[in-house]
């Protein structure tokens, strides 16, 4: 075991902005996220790679953030729920998950629209099968996903609706 | 460390590794208590749970060129490949049998980060890829201070957790043949929900003469012992012979026989025997199809 270990940089561009940080090499993206940079969007569910609740894109891709170390994110893009609003407007998939209900204690929301939006660029036009594998891999223990279907149904509607608003 | 919630790993050195050599070189310095770092999906939650503690991680992946696939005979996969890039090409499509295991594999945000050859060198017992790549005969190629390696996937995974791979060696390159004409495959896994693992999986690849008799099979069951299990027995009762309802009742009964599964809280041995018998009929009925030039889908079932 080394005496000292040395910090890691890490250069990433979140929503948009480049960051600059050094880091234990143990840090998470997550918490490198939340405690570094203050993005608290992102949440801690079960912190085993099960429940998708600290979901984020990296490099156009959905990752759990609990489970991939902030340096396997060096040079990469990020994109967090703080970076789906823009100009005080809900992304087209908040605004399908605010019209439809689709939470209830809003947990894990910000994990499902991360998914939702990976799903959308897949299948812009999802089957149910679809929908039930883009979201296998988040959990939410309140609603029973009905209403998150539906959100996430409408939620492609808005997206053939505005084409130009994907993020 | 902030005072955020949160598991963390024990503290390591990080190493980032350029080339394989480098990655080579710096383990053998580093010894016994350094890792190599594929994609992380299982290696990260066991760090996090203190199961696994190494002082030092080689980062595998920055290394360019380690992720690929390439068909010419052979389709090459690269170590580094991910799950979801296996599942998204039309190369490895046109062996079903792939694409049912990559597509598979736990949930999205997991296929976008985990590697095939991260996931093999871990041979976790309850791991997709391993009954998959031996019923198509793959061949893994491994780099290590002696040079490169090709070594039979069935000669690569020894045990639970063990490999052949020596100190400071790494696995580049998972080859798998193009199965011959008539021959088709199929993986099934039956998961309790995508992100844990399967209860119980059973690969087939069947190949067929002119007349559509089994010229050739090929049955693995994968998650109930310590390897992936071959069901000779059921292998046998194919082979020559006309591929019809009897045949897979006897082929269920054969795995039902022969698989060891153990009571946990994925269910009870009972409960997973049946199971697999029940997959091995579904993937066998896939496999079967697809060698007639069948186009069929297969996805994991959720119980």
């Amino acid at each position: 075991m080394p005496e000292e270990i040395a910090r890691v940089r890490v250069n990433l561009k979140i929503n948009g902005k480049q960051y600059s940080r050094e880091v234990e090499p143990r840090t998470l993206l997550v918490q490198l996220l939340r405690e570094e940079l203050s993005l608290t969007g992102t949440h801690i569910g079960c912190d085993t790679s099960y429940c998708g609740a600290c979901t984020v894109l990296l490099n156009s891709k959905s990752v759990k953030s609990c489970t991939v170390f902030a340096f396997q994110a060096n040079d990469g893009e990020i994109l967090t729920v703080e970076g789906l609003a823009k100009d005080g407007q809900l992304h087209p998939v908040q605004q399908a998950f605010s019209d439809c209900h689709g939470f209830q204690c809003g947990y894990c929301t910000p994990g499902f629209l991360m998914s939702t939006l990976q799903l959308l660029e897949e299948h812009p036009h999802p089957t149910e099968w679809e929908i039930r594998k883009g979201i296998a891999g988040n959990t939410c223990r309140c609603t029973g996903y009905q209403n998150i279907f539906k959100a996430i149904e409408a939620a492609a509607e808005n997206y053939k609706a505005a084409p130009s608003d994907r993020s | 460390m902030g005072c955020g919630v949160g598991m963390y790993p024990r503290a390591f050195a990080y190493h980032r590794a350029n080339t394989y050599p480098e990655a080579i070189s710096l383990l053998s310095e580093l010894g016994e208590e350094a890792k190599f770092l594929a994609g992380g999906q299982s290696l990260i939650p066991l760090m996090k749970l203190r199961l696994s503690t190494p002082a030092h991680l080689v980062d595998l992946n920055f290394i360019p060129e380690t992720s690929y696939i390439r068909s010419n005979g052979l389709l090459r996969l690269g170590a580094m490949t991910r799950h979801s890039e296996i599942a998204a090409s039309a190369d490895a499509a046109r062996i079903p049998i792939l694409h049912d295991c990559a597509a598979g594999i736990a949930d999205p945000q997991i296929r976008h980060m985990g590697t095939i050859g991260g996931s093999i060198a871990e041979a976790d017992p309850t791991g997709d890829w391993a009954p998959v790549l031996l019923a198509t005969g793959a061949t893994v190629k491994t780099l290590g201070q002696n040079g490169e390696r090709r070594i039979d996937i069935s000669e690569f995974i020894l045990d639970a957790y063990t490999t052949a791979l020596q100190p400071a060696e790494l696995i580049i390159e998972i080859a798998v043949p193009a199965p011959v004409s008539r021959s088709g495959g199929a993986y099934i896994a039956l998961k309790r929900c995508a992100p844990v693992y399967a209860s119980a999986s059973v690969a087939v690849q069947l190949t067929l003469h002119e007349d559509h008799t089994c010229r050739d099979a090929r049955i693995y069951l994968g998650v109930l012992g310590l390897t992936a299990t071959r069901v000779s027995q059921a292998e046998d009762l194919l082979r020559g012979q006309a591929v019809d309802s009897r045949q897979f009742e006897g082929v269920r009964e054969a795995v039902m026989d022969i698989a060891e599964p153990a009571s946990d809280m994925r269910g009870s041995a009972e409960y997973k025997r049946h199971a697999a018998g029940a997959l091995a009929k579904l993937a066998l009925d896939a496999a079967w199809r697809r060698a007639r030039g069948e186009h069929v889908e297969v996805t994991h079932l959720y119980a």
